[in-house]
């Protein structure tokens, strides 16, 4: 539970912690402070990117505690001594192989949708790992191949104005074969 | 600085797929895009601003309430039209906000509010209370209140035009296609929304203003706002060193950036930051207009056109205005003796309609190229053959000789590789379980532009480096690294030996990254300075030598037209039972001259081609008359193509190189792709289903029987 409430009868403010690839941090939030505005605008951590604030494109994308979620849907109180990775944090050493697949697929132009798109394929490769079925899963008992229109369903709540989309699925596919 | 005349240069660098030289920051989000930047970089401790925009269409805001807003906790305060700094100008309607008590549309900014976090910032905007006198108001694009005459369509093009007898030729001709088209409101919706920091500071007894802004063109925002404040550019500083996409829609400053500026001018030196809304930006940050375009095309039997009319309906805003150049590729795409275009505005109490992404050709040339497959349907002629029968010797529009017109080989080049010669002539020909196949085709084009004002700095460093300075923007193009491979062969370095500095107006000036203009105005800019920096100082320099130059019109270059060309072909399924539309396959083969740089072109074309099929199946932002805004203002109403939706979608190009338009040899490549590629998806739909459609968005029920 959170440790120390401060209030003035409109709004809270509340003491929490939150360990941000890898570092951890203590800071107050107000109760309305999502859990992206936290990491932007309270911890200075511009990786993940607002791009609707409602859960409708993606870009704010984190693995939160080991699994991809969206910030911008989540309240920082409610995430007391989560551990969020955010794309900046991923690779242990130099640049995930996600990210280098990016890179060589060219699966980005402006780069503002990008952490949230590398985010999202690292947490749906796990996914996958895992067994999860898709919508466009046909055998829901074997074991999931991972062709292109899996691929393209499990990455559809990322939205890319650029359209690298190609590109993105290209990279991927590599990654996901290793 | 010098007005340098520019040589060819020799590609080295140029041709190949240097890695993007901001790869790295943008994979991993470290990239600072324009409210990420922190203390170390002057952004210290910010004000949030939010905007209380307006709830009516058209009156006066007789009274703003900011009581309940001042007493939430972390509020600092309250601007309205009462208290905002006075502006030195007001002629631009868009921008001079908080003058007056004048609404002049829905969602207009009537308020801001400061506060010391976003979220009491936010709350303190629901709390402001806007008290109005309405005014009835007009927001509906009608065929008969769309009447207005612009002096000018956009940029600075003819309002309509007229060559022969059309009435007599359309009268005798034997083949007659007379259809209306329609393109719905689109919003350009880049992923980052726009946002701007700004700070006033003193600086040797003058004021500073410094913004890093979420921009296309760093000196364009100084352009636009220094008068307005009463400022000399140089009091003005605008950083843009990553921008989330623009799309046109950041081409120019809009109202938000205005406000940033105002807020910050009251709190004492202390930095302000404002991101829009996701929703705001449907009223605040420009859109494409709605078009009505009324086609008729007269030819003979054997498709040879003898007459083309295009006249173009659409709407702009009474509070500033913009005249889309819808029929402006129509003057210029096919040959015809007889040809006649016009532009007819409704003025309406909205939104302010600017550039999205090939504003003119975008609408246009879905209009004209629907029209030509239906003229090939009606001459009984191959879609391919019947656009070659109506190449033109010269430019229809100028009468100047083309620059390599190369359309014709585009579109052979293109069915060869689709397969088009496999077609079936008639529609609705190829059933595949419950989906009808079809397969269509349409022309491409845009205008090859160069903008003027453009200066570049080329500077020597230690070892044999150079810093390659203009202040140009990289919006997501590839221009950081294309701007490094131009350099580095004007100079005849490595491309690691060149240090570009760009997005900041105090660097040399640079003209906006919009019309597909800006490698060609920044690289031809670029390419003479480091050839008068070799003229002057040699090819081994001492460090601490520079160059500042322009490069100098061509005047040879006064007799050609130049436009780039291409050829998309498109696959549609259409779900017999459901209507729904996929598009499995969607190509385009352009002609562009030299590209700079495989892997970034090909990025540009194929992101042109995705947004023109997201207009194509989905995109409509949907107006209610009744209160003047559009209703579909979030990306779970306003639909925009999501991975699920692209399937092979590419580009490629014909090898080719244009000296007399730039000593790169490129023309640009950032619009052409949209262009055209809706009118592909809509044939191909005729040809799968054989119903026509003549408005976009291509949705279920047009072909539900």
């Amino acid at each position: 539970m959170p440790g120390v409430v401060r209030g003035t009868g409109l709004t809270m403010d509340i003491e929490i912690d939150l360990v941000v690839d890898g570092t951890t941090h203590s800071l107050s939030v107000d109760t309305r402070t999502t859990l992206l505005d936290a990491l932007r605008e309270r911890l200075q951590v511009i990786s993940p990117k607002k791009g609707c604030d409602h859960g409708q494109c993606g870009t704010c994308t984190v693995l939160l505690d080991g699994r991809r979620h969206l910030t911008c849907l989540a309240l920082a109180v409610a995430h007391d001594g989560a551990e969020v990775v955010t794309a900046a944090g991923l690779g242990s050493d130099g640049l995930h192989p996600v990210q280098r697949s990016f890179l060589t697929h060219d699966g980005y132009q402006c780069g503002y949708c990008t952490p949230g798109q590398v985010c999202s394929a690292v947490g749906m490769l796990d996914e996958v790992a895992q067994g999860h079925p898709s919508h466009v899963t046909e055998d829901l008992t074997a074991e999931v191949d991972l062709d292109d229109a899996e691929i393209r369903e499990r990455m559809s709540g990322n939205l890319c104005r650029c359209g690298a989309y190609p590109g993105i699925l290209a990279a991927v596919r590599e990654a996901a074969r290793g | 600085m010098t007005e340098q005349r520019t040589r060819g240069i020799a590609p080295r660098s140029i041709g190949t797929s240097l890695d993007r030289v901001d790869g790295p920051e943008k994979v991993t989000g470290l990239a600072a895009y324009a409210v990420e930047h922190g203390a170390d970089e002057g952004v210290s401790a910010p004000l949030s601003v939010w905007l209380v925009t307006s709830t009516i269409a058209k009156g006066r805001v007789s009274r703003v309430d900011p009581s309940r807003a001042l007493a939430h906790p972390g509020v600092t305060a309250v601007l309205d039209h009462t208290n905002a700094p006075r502006l030195e100008q007001t002629d631009n309607g868009e921008l001079a906000i908080l003058q007056d008590d004048r609404v002049g549309f829905r969602g207009q900014v009537v308020a801001l509010v400061l506060a010391e976090t976003s979220e009491a910032a936010r709350e303190g905007a629901a709390l402001v209370e806007v008290s109005y006198e309405p005014e009835p108001h007009e927001a509906e694009l009608r065929e008969d209140n769309a009447t207005y005459k612009p002096d000018k369509v956009n940029p600075a093009m003819e309002t309509d035009t007229d060559e022969g007898d059309v009435d007599a030729a359309l009268a005798s001709a034997p083949v007659l296609v007379e259809q209306t088209y329609r393109t719905p409101y689109e919003h350009n919706n880049p992923l980052e929304p726009h946002a701007t920091v700004a700070w006033w500071a003193e600086h040797e007894g003058r004021e500073v203003l410094s913004m890093f802004d979420s921009t296309q063109g760093v000196h364009g925002v100084v352009q636009a706002l220094a008068p307005m404040l009463g400022l000399e550019p140089d009091q003005v500083r605008v950083r843009a060193p990553y921008v989330g996409g623009g799309f046109g829609s950041k081409g120019e400053a809009h109202a938000h950036v205005m406000a940033t500026v105002l807020a910050a001018q009251t709190t004492g030196g202390r930095p302000v930051r404002l991101a829009v809304t996701r929703q705001q930006m449907f009223s605040l940050t420009g859109y494409r207009t709605a078009t009505i375009s009324h086609m008729r095309l007269g030819a003979g039997a054997d498709g040879r056109l003898t007459a083309i009319e295009h006249a173009v309906q659409e709407q702009t805003s009474v509070v500033r205005e913009f005249a889309e150049q819808t029929a402006s590729p129509t003057r210029m795409l096919y040959a015809a003796p007889h040809r006649r275009t016009s532009h007819r505005l409704a003025r309406l109490d909205v939104a302010v309609p600017s550039w999205m992404r090939a504003p003119g050709e975008m609408p246009g040339m879905f209009a004209h190229e629907v029209a030509m497959d239906e003229l090939a349907v009606a001459c009984g002629l191959d879609p391919i053959v019947l656009r070659e029968r109506n190449e033109p010797d010269l430019d229809p529009e100028t009468g100047k000789p083309f620059n390599d017109r190369r359309l014709v080989e585009c579109l052979r080049r293109g069915a060869e590789r689709f397969g088009w010669a496999d077609r079936p002539p008639e529609p609705r020909a190829r059933l595949d379980g419950d989906w009808w196949i079809g397969t269509g085709v349409a022309s491409a084009t845009y205008p090859a532009m160069k903008q003027p004002g453009n200066t570049a700095r080329v500077t020597s460093l230690e070892g044999g480096r150079y810093e390659v300075a203009i202040g140009s923007v990289d919006i997501g193009t590839g221009a950081r690294t294309v701007l490094t491979q131009i350099a580095a062969d004007a100079l005849d370095v490595a491309p690691t030996d060149v240090e570009l500095a760009i997005a900041d107006s105090l660097l040399p000036s640079a003209s906006v990254a919009g019309g597909s203009s800006g490698t060609s105005s920044w690289g031809s800019a670029i390419v003479a300075a480091a050839q008068l920096f070799r003229a002057d100082h040699g090819a081994v320099p001492a460090p601490g030598l520079h160059t500042t130059a322009s490069a100098a019109d061509d005047p040879a270059s006064e007799a050609y037209a130049f436009h780039s060309f291409g050829a998309v072909f498109a696959e549609a399924r259409v779900n017999r039972w459901t209507g729904e539309v996929r598009v499995p396959r969607l190509h385009g083969v352009y002609s562009v001259g030299r590209v700079i740089n495989p892997r970034t072109a090909r990025s540009q074309l194929v992101g042109g081609l995705v947004m023109g099929l997201s207009a194509a199946l989905f995109e409509e932002s949907h107006r209610d008359p009744r209160f003047g805004h559009v209703v579909t203002q979030d990306l779970a109403t306003y639909h925009v193509a999501s991975h699920a939706d692209v399937l092979d979608v590419d580009a490629e190009w014909l090898e080719e190189s244009d000296e007399a338009f730039t000593p790169m040899g490129s023309r640009g490549i950032g619009e052409i792709g949209i262009v055209g590629t809706a009118a592909a998806v809509a044939n191909a739909t005729f040809h799968a289903t054989g119903t026509r459609v003549r408005s976009l968005p291509l949705t279920a029920d047009h072909f539900l029987e």
